[in-house]
């Protein structure tokens, strides 16, 4: 089964049009035989449909799904609620089986549901610009502080808050290791950082700042403080924000934000285990042609009509090669759909909806879990829909007594490096969204009771 | 201008220098080269650039390019209606199509660039 | 007839007081927002989104996608992208619960099923390759292209050797540079070929020891296997640099000759090509790298581990290599694309996954031989899975240029072929039919192709005639670039 077309008779009508006797003829005349693989590769044997379905079923049956067990699972991943019409679009096969709108004419469809996807984001985020996506949203924030040391060029030093998602900053070091700059990374052990502390790490050497808000902790940042001191160094603000907190929450154009990213995974993307996810980059116009990724703009055709194009493409690999603003190729068009067509379903009021719903019910998950033996809230401080609890003792017992329950919380913050480490180990992540009812959170809290 | 006066470089600038003042733009056949003109960077005025550094850039539809300085030497000015008047680049490259103007520093000599003959004959070596 | 719904904007559509999504009223106990969120910090306003019913949304997007040229609705022959059929059983099992709905933080106790197909895709990529280590962490042939570079970094760094240059052909895909000045290294490119092939004397030339990494791409994106890639691999090896193979033509080599086999230490693939993941209108993509046993240390991390306990049941596990270059996304990676590349070659099997490039090759050198007295090839008679056309004669006797040729395809229903790529072709036409087209459609391409060039040169400059634009003003966009709709005061 290879999803061919040609039978052996036509095979053989167009090995004579080739001028070759056999298929075999085609390879040994360009592939010298000492380089050929004389054997078939090791694989296993082909399967049916049938077969196939079976098997990955039996896969799929051992893994424990949010929508078999719940969810209360975040650090940059949600199990946020996905209308059925996202599917609808998104699986019409004249989009996801066409591939980059190279070829204006045949590609308005794309190109139009793009422009919109710029649209929307321009709208949800109060920022001037945004491109047609990212891989995701760790990458986002790299390419945020690249567009930085581009736009401010001299200037080598990046200041990164640590509260931002620590797989955000990993990436950030594997990125600028080789490249000549300087990353100083803001303790944060108050669960938020210090703004006169960032203050006094900002100098005339500085490209940028970089907060998440909500932070990874889940609290909230002085995030306009924070774009104020970057913006009085010349450096440029850099956030990453939460695209379903903005219903609620301040926007970052509202807050001063130049450049601000977002993981893009809960405007309608599926979790499947971390990707593919939505990378959103948006800045304020003076950085536009800084900027990485696709952009589409409208024009008029021939005839005078309103239509769509790549734009400024001059920016990109294909044609700046090393001097590109970014080596991305391939952006994330099927996920920026899903986020436009999400984003279309929800409108103003659906997202206040999301926003509010996930918030209060997060509040009244931490409520009722600070009242567990053994449990308490690790930062005073306030949250949106994530929160850290400390657990007394380790976060195994939680976890394990969790599990066994059906539910699934974390990360804990064990997991990953921290330059504070010791403080942080008793430390774990809790995500409410808009899906989890009043009688799950009870559950979840009776499930965490000591057992005596 | 005159182009039998200017000086050219290899990046495909030109230079007319009165005094110590470098008058810079780029030659009207990599303008044509380039093709549809979309956006010009301009650099700010002040600032200091050494020979063979970038000072701004050029993009068209399809291509971008840097510019390059010619001769080390202080940005005084810079044709500020350009970015919004590309035409004038296609149309009188080597007037209205001027781009900056550099105070070159002390003790700079033009020998390291080309007169318009030169130019011409090395225009014609390269592969377009 | 085109309904007005796809030409208007989705904000034209818009009127106060619609909705779509509703959700449920809060389940606990009510308190004033303030008392949750500084007031501060809440907004004063709702984001301005456009307000629309459900059926507005569905009529328009429905109506946005048939203007759209796809792989399920025409033939789409744009070289080096491999538009190959996607398998429609891969959009289904990819939404199994269990694997469409797994956080990836999950415990890998609870992930089995999960790290199980991931960890038997890498086998599979490590066998295909040549090459016994995989990270599938990124998210696209460009980061594939990165991750190796830093691998080559790190491994340089370790040894205590400072080499500072990247080599590639000037056929390169732009990603190829790119990905090396991000990287920190400086490009060096190879400008001369020998029919299309790498000139030996220029990469000599060029290769000493400051020589990080040769960067090929092999088939080249002139769709030529180059012969000599063992001398070449030898030559850069001599001097103590590594082999990077671009893994975008895999198509036309699978089961017939591997990477590692060559010469390559490192190589990416790219899944949505040929192991056809969606294309997506752009992505996302999926870009796994595979590399030597002496780079495998280096990889980011993590990478999916098998391990047989006392008790004999088979148990998977996460672990970052010891000397990883660090992580270059969030989570595993593109892990949905991931799974289709999976099912495509369990379905497959090794003789499937043979009969792919068996066919790609056969369809690329018929239609070339279909097309060659139209359309020259100048790099010869035979091709791999891909050819490159040119319409400089065609062009410097009628005027009829390789935009011409496809905007007009269009207009017979036909996706262009790519243009005006490699650069080294005049007035290219880069042509992959791949392996999942008909010899008729092939032949009615060719017909369409033949047809064309005896049409009106005049008339063809402002083809296409029957899509919903044509010949779109790309210097008004590019002066005053508009990349958002506003709203009119």
């Amino acid at each position: 089964m290879s999803y061919l077309f040609n039978t052996p008779e036509q095979q053989q009508e167009m090995l004579r049009v080739c001028g070759v006797d056999s298929i075999e003829t085609l390879f040994s005349d360009q592939v010298p035989a000492d380089l050929r693989l004389n054997r078939p590769l090791e694989m296993p044997p082909p399967l049916s449909e049938l077969e196939l379905e079976a098997e990955l079923t039996a896969l799929a049956h051992q893994n424990g799904g949010a929508s078999t067990r719940t969810c209360f699972l975040g650090g940059g991943a949600y199990d946020h609620f996905i209308p059925a019409a996202v599917d609808t679009i998104a699986t019409r096969s004249e989009f996801y089986t066409a591939y980059t709108p190279y070829q204006a004419e045949a590609s308005q469809g794309t190109l139009q549901a793009f422009f919109e996807y710029q649209t929307l984001i321009c709208q949800l985020t109060g920022m001037e610009v945004s491109n047609a996506s990212l891989y995701e949203g760790g990458t986002s924030v790299t390419e945020a502080v690249s567009m930085a040391l581009r736009s401010l060029n001299g200037r080598r030093r990046v200041v990164v808050l640590g509260s931002v998602h620590p797989e955000y900053r990993e990436i950030l070091v594997t990125h600028l290791q080789h490249l000549n700059c300087e990353l100083v990374t803001i303790p944060t052990p108050a669960g938020v950082a210090d703004v006169a502390q960032v203050k006094a790490a900002l100098n005339d050497q500085t490209a940028c700042l970089v907060v998440q808000q909500p932070n990874f902790f889940g609290c909230l940042e002085s995030a306009a403080e924070l774009m104020a001191a970057a913006k009085q160094a010349g450096a440029l603000g850099i956030v990453s924000f939460d695209p379903l907190s903005l219903g609620l929450l301040q926007r970052p154009g509202d807050y001063g934000a130049d450049i601000a990213v977002a993981e893009g995974q809960s405007l309608g993307t599926p979790l499947q285990y971390g990707g593919p996810y939505l990378g959103i980059l948006t800045c304020r116009e003076a950085l536009m042609r800084k900027m990485p990724g696709r952009l589409i703009g409208e024009t008029t055709d021939r005839l005078g009509k309103r239509c769509f194009v790549l734009n400024l493409q001059a920016r990109e690999q294909h044609i700046k090669r090393d001097k590109a603003t970014s080596n991305i190729c391939t952006n994330q068009g099927l996920l920026a759909l899903r986020a436009t067509v999400y984003m279309s379903l929800l409108g103003p009021h659906g997202l206040r909806e999301v926003s509010e719903l996930a918030c209060r019910k997060a509040h009244y998950a931490a409520d009722q879990l600070a009242k567990v033996a053994g449990l308490e809230l690790m930062f005073p401080q306030p949250f949106f829909k994530e929160f850290t609890v400390r657990c007394k003792g380790g976060v195994d017992r939680v976890l394990k007594q969790a599990a066994a329950a059906g539910f699934d919380v974390g990360p804990e913050l064990s997991r990953f490096t921290w330059s504070d480490g010791d403080k942080l180990s008793e430390g774990l992540l809790i995500a409410v969204t808009e899906k989890r009812t009043r009688a799950d959170i009870d559950r979840l809290v009776e499930s965490l009771k000591m057992k005596t | 201008m005159d182009r039998s006066q200017l000086k050219f470089a290899k990046t495909d600038e030109w230079l007319a220098l009165e005094g110590d003042v470098a008058t810079v733009g780029i030659t009207d056949v990599a303008v044509e080269a380039l093709t549809d003109l979309v956006y010009l960077a301009l650099p700010t005025v002040g600032k200091q650039y050494k020979a063979g550094t970038p000072f701004g850039e050029v993009e068209s539809v399809k291509a971008a390019s840097d510019l390059y300085a010619p001769v080390t030497g202080e940005v005084i000015a810079v044709n500020e209606d350009l970015p919004n008047n590309l035409d004038w680049l296609s149309a009188d490259a080597f007037g209205k199509g001027w781009i900056v103007k550099f105070k070159v520093a002390p003790g700079t000599t033009l020998d390291h660039l080309m007169d318009a003959k030169g130019y011409a004959a090395y225009w014609d070596t390269r592969a377009h | 007839m085109r309904n007005q719904q796809a030409t208007q904007l989705l904000f034209e559509l818009s009127k106060p007081g619609r909705r779509a999504a509703r959700y449920p009223m809060a389940d606990v106990p009510d308190r004033p927002l303030t008392d949750l969120i500084p007031e501060a910090q809440l907004a004063t306003a709702l984001p301005p989104l456009p307000e629309v019913t459900e059926p507005d949304v569905i009529r328009h997007f429905v109506n946005l996608s048939t203007l759209n040229m796809s792989v399920d609705t025409h033939f789409y022959p744009l070289g080096s992208c491999t538009m190959k059929y996607n398998p429609k059983r891969h959009e289904r099992l990819a939404s199994l619960p269990g694997l469409v709905d797994l956080h990836p933080y999950q415990t890998p106790a609870a992930s089995q099923g999960m790290l199980q197909f991931l960890y038997e895709m890498q086998q599979m990529l490590a066998e295909i390759a040549g090459l016994p280590g995989v990270s599938m962490q990124p998210a696209a042939g460009a980061q594939g292209e990165l991750t190796a570079l830093l691998v080559a970094a790190q491994y340089f760094r370790d040894r205590g050797e400072h080499r500072t240059k990247v080599i590639f052909p000037n056929s390169a895909h732009g990603t190829n540079p790119a990905s090396a000045a991000i990287a920190g290294f400086e490009c060096v490119q190879l400008n001369q070929s020998e029919g299309g092939y790498v000139s030996l004397p220029e990469l000599q030339s060029q290769l000493n020891d400051q020589t990080a990494v040769f960067m090929i791409t092999n088939p080249s994106t002139l769709g030529l296997f180059e012969r000599r890639i063992q001398t070449i691999a030898k030559m850069v090896h001599d001097v103590g640099g590594l082999v990077y193979i671009d893994g975008a033509n895999m198509n036309a080599i699978l089961g017939i000759t591997r990477p590692g086999d060559f010469g390559g230490d490192m190589m990416h693939y790219n899944v949505h090509k040929t192991f056809t993941g969606p294309h997506g209108a752009g992505g996302p993509g999926s870009g796994p790298i595979a590399v030597r046993d002496f780079l495998a240390d280096y990889l980011p991390g993590p990478i999916v581990t098998k391990e047989q306990q006392p008790d004999g049941t088979v148990v998977y596990g996460l672990k970052t290599p010891s000397k990883t270059i660090g992580r270059m996304r969030t989570f595993f990676g593109n892990v949905g694309i991931l799974l289709r590349g999976y099912c495509y070659l369990k379905t497959l099997g090794a003789e499937g996954v043979k009969a792919v490039s068996d066919n790609a090759v056969l369809n690329a050198n018929y239609l070339l031989q279909k097309l060659k007295h139209v359309l020259p090839v100048p790099q010869g008679e035979r091709c791999m899975h891909e050819f490159v056309a040119s319409a400089q004669k065609l062009k410097t006797e009628k005027g009829i240029s390789a935009m011409d040729i496809a905007k007009r395809l269009l207009d017979y229903g036909f996706h262009a072929p790519t243009v005006y790529f490699p650069l080294v072709v005049p007035e290219a036409l880069m042509m992959e039919p791949t392996e999942t087209e008909s010899k008729e459609t092939l032949d009615a391409f060719a017909a369409a192709i033949e047809q064309i060039i005896t049409e009106d040169p005049e008339r063809l400059h402002q083809a296409p005639f029957t899509g919903p634009a044509s010949r779109p003003d790309d210097l008004k966009a590019g002066r005053n670039p508009v990349l958002k709709w506003v709203a009119k005061a």
